[in-house]
Order: structure tokens, then sequence, then C-alpha cells
């Protein structure tokens, strides 16, 4: 489903990706794990299309993806969340949810003008479908307060919540437990878990190694921006170079 | 009487002006220095077709509205997608390149001279001359203004723009094409403005290119921030407040030529207080010039490390 091959980036001279490749199969949960600074984060932002690599390829579902714009790459289905927690905080959490729904009708000002019921009701659609997804996520509740009222975990199972309302085949959740309490970490993983019954994947990204055991059907290391292993968590946990790695 | 019922022309006009503009720095986030051009553009659009070509009022209306929505598109599709800094820039020189024009293309516009003469407006034989005449299409025109913004900042649209105004970053993770919105609002933003101009050719009857000048832009600009950023009555209230401010000076008897020369020192004194003391405004919801950024971080919980895009 995905293939990503000899991915580069340098920021001045700080080797953040090199050669960096690998593929994916559908409805796959891969870990992505590492040391800080090792070049995760660059991974997501490149595929996501935020920064631009020096020289690659990216292919997803068989189409070539490497030059697109971040909001075409979300519409082919890769949908991310953002290690430093972003969601728009002023409006509500079904606002939020709202605004990841692609092609509202509501949005084009012919209809904005001259047919203000018939956007009414497919918002009233969209709503409902919001609301089921954030029942979903447990926040159901919170739909009506402002999305910065939410307590931090409650905010990242948002930020998830919207990445499913994107519609994305393929999530790239970055850090998607850092910093939150046992039983919002439960409901994650649920969340992530149940992603290939629904037909999506995932990439995660997280420090914590219990947690991509548990949910990751295969691992990739990766240190100074380049693939040092890959395979069952087990079999990345025991390589030599990673252990070397972490040692160093 | 009339001179009542010239300042609330005056003050419509202005309304049209901070309401569009509204969409674009309120709501949206982004700033633009070339309001007054395209106020311009709906002035001498007007004048010309009804001075050259003698065009019926109602075609010319359509026609400022559509040549400031090209132009609209001209400056934005290429200078949106780059950064905001860039795009106020562009606007910048966008407005200068307009004032040069219309000053110097002296045989179409008549250059520094302007365009005296313009016919006043005739919708199907009924001519409309009188101050109240004026004031009731201006009302006309200004509540559509009203109609069409608070339809746009209601609608899933408005809740885009805003969303662009907190975080373009979050806003294109979940795959919405921010530089296709940018530049829809933007041109919507002065197609409105044109309006204004249309007003103000007609009712005048005369026009000259000082009308249109960044200082005016500044103006509008003034009146959003100070009315109240992303509050459409807040817009109302400060164009009112703006426009009618300096004739309260002169009704304290100060004179004319020195009037003029508090009016520039007010509005600076006033944004300056504006800023430090309110700076969303005497209504608005949000504070231009503070990066969403800034506002986020002093509101949420956010984890320590930030190295993302
Ligand atoms: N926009 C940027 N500009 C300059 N340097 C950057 C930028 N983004 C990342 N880097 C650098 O690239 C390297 C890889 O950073 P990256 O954020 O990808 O690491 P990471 O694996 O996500 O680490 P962490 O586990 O701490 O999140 C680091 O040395 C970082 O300082
Ligand atoms: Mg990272």
């Amino acid at each position: 489903m995905l293939k990503v091959s000899n991915l580069n980036k340098n920021f001045n001279g700080v080797t953040a990706l090199k050669e960096f490749s690998f593929e994916m199969k559908e409805n796959e949960i891969l870990g992505m794990i590492g040391p800080n600074g090792a070049g995760k984060t660059t991974f997501f932002n490149v595929l996501s299309g935020f920064i631009k690599p020096e020289s690659d390829k990216l292919e997803f579902l068989g189409k070539d993806i490497t030059n697109l714009s971040s909001h075409k790459i979300v519409s082919s289905g890769i949908s991310r969340t953002f290690q430093d927690l972003r969601l728009i905080r002023q409006i509500s959490v079904i606002d939020n949810v709202l605004l990841s729904f692609n092609h509202q009708t509501g949005e084009n000002f012919y209809n904005i003008l001259f047919k203000q019921k018939s956007w009414q009701e497919t918002e009233e659609l969209d709503k409902h479908k919001a609301l089921k997804l954030l029942e979903y996520a447990g926040i159901k509740d919170k739909a009506f307060d402002l999305a910065n009222d939410l307590s931090y975990g409650q905010q990242k199972l948002l930020s998830i919540t919207c990445c499913l309302a994107a519609d994305a085949k393929l999530l790239l959740l970055d850090e998607p437990i850092a910093g939150i309490n046992p039983e919002m970490r439960e409901k994650i993983l649920r969340i992530i878990s149940e992603l290939p019954s629904k037909g999506k994947s995932a990439i995660i990204i997280e420090h914590d190694m219990d947690f991509i055991e548990r949910i990751c059907d295969r691992v990739i290391f990766m240190d100074m921006g380049e693939k040092i292993s890959e395979g069952t968590s087990e079999e990345v946990r025991n390589d030599p170079k990673v252990i070397e790695a972490y040692l160093e | 009487m009339e001179y009542l019922l010239h300042i609330l022309i005056l003050i419509c006009i202005y309304i049209i002006l901070s309401l569009s503009l509204n969409l674009l720095v309120g709501y949206t986030g982004i700033l633009s220095i070339a309001h007054a051009a395209f106020y311009g553009v709906g002035a001498y659009v007007t004048a010309l077709m009804a001075l050259r070509l003698e065009t019926p009022f109602l075609l010319n209306i359509v026609l400022a509205v559509i040549a400031a929505g090209v132009f609209g598109a001209v400056v934005g599709i290429p200078s949106l997608r780059l950064k905001d800094d860039y795009f106020v820039i562009a606007t910048f020189a966008f407005q200068i390149i307009m004032f040069s024009v219309l000053n110097n293309l002296v045989e179409f516009t008549g250059g520094p001279l302007g365009l005296p003469g313009i016919p006043q407006p005739n919708i199907f034989g009924y001519e409309i001359s009188t101050h109240i005449e004026f004031l009731i299409l201006s009302l006309l025109l200004a509540g559509l203004v009203y109609w069409v913004s608070n339809r746009i900042v209601k609608s899933p649209f408005g809740r885009l723009l805003k969303s662009i105004r907190e975080d373009e970053v979050f806003v294109k993770a979940v795959g919405r094409d921010i530089s296709a919105a940018k530049v829809k609002i933007f041109i919507i933003s002065a197609s409105l403005a044109s309006l204004a101009g249309v007003i103000y050719a007609t009712y005048i009857t005369y026009i000259d290119p000082t009308s249109f000048t960044v200082m005016e832009s500044i103006f509008i600009i003034s009146i959003v921030i100070i009315g109240g950023a992303a509050n459409l009555k807040g817009s109302i209230l400060g164009a009112a407040f703006l426009v009618a401010l300096p004739e309260l000076l002169r009704f304290i008897g100060l004179p004319n030529s020195i009037a003029a020369n508090v009016r520039q020192i007010l509005y600076g004194a006033l944004l300056v207080i504006m800023m430090m003391w309110r700076p969303q405004g005497f209504l608005g919801e949000y504070a231009f010039g503070k990066s969403s950024e800034d506002r986020i971080h002093k509101l949420g919980d956010r984890s320590k490390r930030g190295n993302d895009a």
C-alpha cells in the first residue's frame, strides 16, 4: 500500500533522513521507534507533505505522491496527528471533527448564499456522523465544549478522531500516548488496534516499548535518519545493532 | 438635515468597506493593505462606464463587482500561496500600483484631475438624486454586504476560515486546501468592497485618486481593529464611530484646518490605545496581530517538545 524509497532530508548539515526505505501492507499497524532526534517526526512531515525531501520516492496506493501538496496527500488517504498536539482550540469539539470532513456543501459560496437549507441538511448529517465518531472515542459528552477545555488526554483522543473524520486509509500518529494517564492510554490503544478491522492502517511513533509491543504487527527502529532494524518487536528488541545504538 | 444624511451615507460606505475587510483580517487572520484599491476599482469602473459608455447603473454595479473580483484573483492567486508576510507586501504593491495607474493614465482616468460629472444612478427610469434617496441606496447595499458576510461567517466556510486563522498546520493535516480558501475569501472581500466605490462615485459625482490611497486602506484597517476583528457588529460600530468622530470635533469648535490634523493624530492615538487596552477591539473576539501560536500557548497545556512542522 505504501512504498517509501530512498528518502533523504538534511537540515543545515543535520541528517534527519538518510536513504530511508520501507514498504507497508494494507491493514497493518507499524511501529516506528528510535532515540530523540532520530528523524521519526521528520519522516511524518515528509510523508504528509509538510516538508519537501531532497531525493526520494513516495508511493501510496499505487500513486506517486512525492510532490503533492499536503491537502492532496490527505485526500489521497493519509492523515496525521502532531507530536505537539494541534487542534483548533477556540472552536467546539464537534466543530473540530466537522472541520475535518472533506467536501462540504456548506463551503461552496453559491450554496452559502442561495441554498442555505440544503447545506444545513447535509451539515445535520455530518453532525450525526461526528457525534458517532466522538461517541466511539468516548468524548461525546464534551461535544459542545471548547476543544481547549478538554483534558490533555481527551485532546489527544480528539486529534485521532479528526484523522478518522478526514477518512484516511493510513493514519500517522506521532506519540499518541505520550504524557497521558493509563485510562486514556487504554482508550487510544483500543481505537488503534481496531483500525485494521475498519480497513485502515497506521504508523505509530512511540517511545513506550510496551505499548508498541501490544499493538504493532511490525516495528522499524531508526537512528540518525537511517533504518537500523525492522521486524517483529521481539526481533527488533534483540537486534544487536539496536542494542548498540541504545548503549551509545 | 442634509449634513446629517451626508454623514450617514459616508458611514454606510465605510460599513461596507470594514465588513468586507473584516472577513479577511478578522475572520481569516490575513492582513491586506489593498482594500482602498478595490474600493477605487469599484468607483472608477462605475464612473468610466457611466461616463464613456453610458451603461445603466445596475449593470455598472455588476461590472464593478466583477472587475474587483478579477483584480482580487490576479493579486491573490500568486501571493496567497506564499507566507502571509509576502501577501501583505503583495497587497501593498498592488495598492501603490493601482494608485499610480489611476494617477498617471491621464487620458483614461483623468489622472490627478479625476473624473467629474459622474451621472447619478438611474434604476429603471427612477433617478436617485436627493440625500435621502442616496441614504436608502446605501443602506440597501450595506445591508446586502452584511447579509452576505453574516451568511459566510455562520457557514461551514466561516468555520474553515476561523480555523485557518487559528492553526493553518492543523487545517492542512485534515486535508483542507488552505490557499484555495484564502483566495476565495480574498476575491469575495474585494468584490464586496467595490460596492462602496459604486456608491461613492455616483453620490459625490466626482472622483480622483486621492480617495483611494494607502492611508485610506489603513483607515479601513483601523475601523476593523477598533470596532472589533471577527465581529460584524463591531465593524458597523467602528465605522459609525470613526466617521462621526471628526464631525464631533468640528462641533466642539475646532477650525477645519486644525481638525484635519487632529483627526490623523486621534486615529493614531486611538489605535495605539486600543492595541494596549483592548487588542480585540470594542466587540471583537480575536486580537489581530497576536499570532495564533502565542494565543494557543497561553491557552493550552501543550507537551514540552515542539519540534514539529
Ligand atoms: N524544521 C527543522 N529544521 C531544522 N532541523 C530540524 C527540523 N525538524 C527536525 N530537525 C532536526 O532533525 C533531526 C530529527 O528530528 P525529528 O524531529 O525528526 O526527530 P524525532 O525522531 O521525531 O525525535 P523525538 O523522539 O525527539 O520526537 C533533529 O536533529 C532535529 O533537530
Ligand atoms: Mg518526534
